[in-house]
């Protein structure tokens, strides 16, 4: 005997139904959750900056955010400015605005700029928006925080490098959305961060050279700073290349800027 | 146990040992590979499948009577794949740090074939206690297993346990290590937990000779 459930009718009604009834629910709940998780999101940002900039409640071996009720504060009164500089595709400056004056134009803050789209628009033979966070780190020393976007093992990957004038890293901060936990997720771990403070993006002779991530690279322990390297993860090679390539394509486009800072300094 | 009749019980112990998940049924491998290269990630993995199978089971238990046979695995998925979802966008809204360590787990729970398997096999043909019975139980086995082979690679692997050195520091070469043991980096690749899934399955089955199929 054939069963209700077993009919064509049946099973196309059902088939309805449930699509109707699942993605009517999922709909709900996240325009209802949305303003909450954008929130959340933007106060991450505010939190990745300032943890660049060594403000942070940091222990001795994990990394840990500035809480997210003193993070609004410690963003407006650490980052003194927000530049955001305008290249064409092939890398020239077209202009550099200040915070006010880019969102005067824009009515919206710099530190909110989508890193991903601005690499979609400059591949697409547009022009991109570069951010620059300023601002004393926790030393009081002047710091110029850069956020960087690519692509790990599994998906997109990012973070934020703080430097000083010469280019010499003065923190990081990555973060990675679905590498894989116990390899490739380690690269936001304390261990694999904090090798990168005091390395030299440029080479002594000042051209750009960035950070490679380098398999036996016969310095585990990061003594030296100007070989524009630091250790690898085992077993996380792919998210390590990502991690360079990042470095490398994102932070040159900063060099022009830095190259101008110093000349006014002379 | 006076809560549970002798037959529930055995839904909750049996895949712990003689009919486990992982290394009886041969479910769940491709999770088992991924994320057991720390103990700290396996105990998590663990922790949200528990709750998924719980939960999932009773859902499809309920609706056991209304699912179309042809379109149950399609149905079957959709729960799994909703109950994912909600649970990542709540915790986004309300837990963001959790959310967070979280985040890198939900592709893994809504392709566990364990999940779809427990579905398939009990919580379509049983009524939502047992069903909810059966899917911790299985949780639990996959997380006894999941555990074992995290707690050996991250030891063996990297000289930690949730991240804490326990045999000494490779680098300035202090206790093991100052003689003259070195971390095997090859327990850090997938392929060593299926050799440590592989050795737990052979253990088992010395032990329990009816376990071994001719």
């Amino acid at each position: 005997m054939e069963k209700r459930t077993d009919k064509n009718s049946y099973t196309v009604i059902f088939a309805i139904g449930m699509v109707l009834v699942v993605g009517s629910l999922l709909a709900y709940l996240a325009s209802t959750l949305k303003p909450r998780i954008s929130e959340n999101q933007r106060l991450e940002k505010q939190q990745n900056i300032l943890y660049a900039m060594g403000i942070n409640d940091n222990d001795e071996t994990s990394a840990v955010f500035i809480s997210t009720e003193k993070a609004p504060e410690a963003f407006t009164s650490n980052v003194q400015d927000q530049i955001v500089i305008t290249i064409d595709s092939n890398g020239k400056v077209l202009k550099e605005q200040t915070r006010d004056e880019y969102f005067n134009e824009t009515n919206q803050e710099p530190y909110l700029i989508d890193v991903k789209k601005q690499q979609a628009s400059a591949k697409d033979g547009g022009e991109r928006k570069l951010p620059l966070f300023v601002g004393k780190n926790k030393d009081g020393k002047m710091v110029y925080v850069a956020p960087i976007y690519g692509k790990g093992l599994w998906d997109a990957i990012w973070g934020y490098v703080a430097m000083d004038e010469n280019m010499v890293v003065q923190g990081a901060y990555f973060d990675h959305k679905g590498e894989t936990p116990g390899l490739g997720a380690n690269i936001k771990q304390r261990y694999f961060m904090d090798d990168f403070y005091g390395e030299h993006l440029l080479t002594e002779n000042g051209a750009f050279k960035g950070i490679t991530v380098a398999k036996g690279n016969a310095d585990p322990k990061n003594n030296d700073k100007t070989d524009n390297e630091v250790d690898a993860i085992a077993g996380a090679t792919i998210t390590g290349d990502g991690v360079s390539a990042m470095i490398k394509n994102d932070l040159k486009l900063y060099k022009p800027f830095f190259d101008n800072l110093k000349k006014q300094a002379n | 146990m006076g809560l549970l009749s002798k037959k529930d019980a055995k839904l909750i112990t049996d895949p712990l040992a003689d009919n486990n998940p992982i290394t009886i049924q041969v479910l769940g491998i491709c999770s088992a590979l991924a994320i057991t290269a720390e103990l700290e990630a396996s105990i998590v993995m663990s922790i949200s499948v528990l709750f998924v199978m719980g939960v999932g089971n009773v859902v499809i238990s309920l609706m056991r009577n209304i699912i179309p046979s042809k379109i149950r695995i399609i149905a079957q998925l959709i729960v799994v794949a909703t109950l994912v979802i909600i649970v990542d966008l709540v915790l986004k809204a309300f837990a963001y740090e959790l959310s967070k360590t979280l985040s890198v787990f939900v592709g893994l729970i809504i392709t566990n074939c364990i999940i779809m398997g427990r579905f398939e096999a009990f919580a379509l043909g049983n009524g939502p206690w047992r069903s909810f019975l059966d899917g911790i139980g299985n949780a639990l086995g996959y997380a006894v297993i999941l555990i074992i082979v995290g707690f050996f690679r991250e030891l063996l692997g990297s000289g930690t346990l949730l991240g804490i050195p326990v045999l000494g520091d490779p680098i300035e070469k202090t206790g093991l290590y100052s003689i003259g043991y070195e971390n095997n980096g090859f327990m850090l690749l997938s392929p060593m937990a299926l050799i440590v899934v592989g050795i737990i399955i052979w253990v088992q089955r010395t032990r329990n000779k009816a376990l071994v199929e001719d």
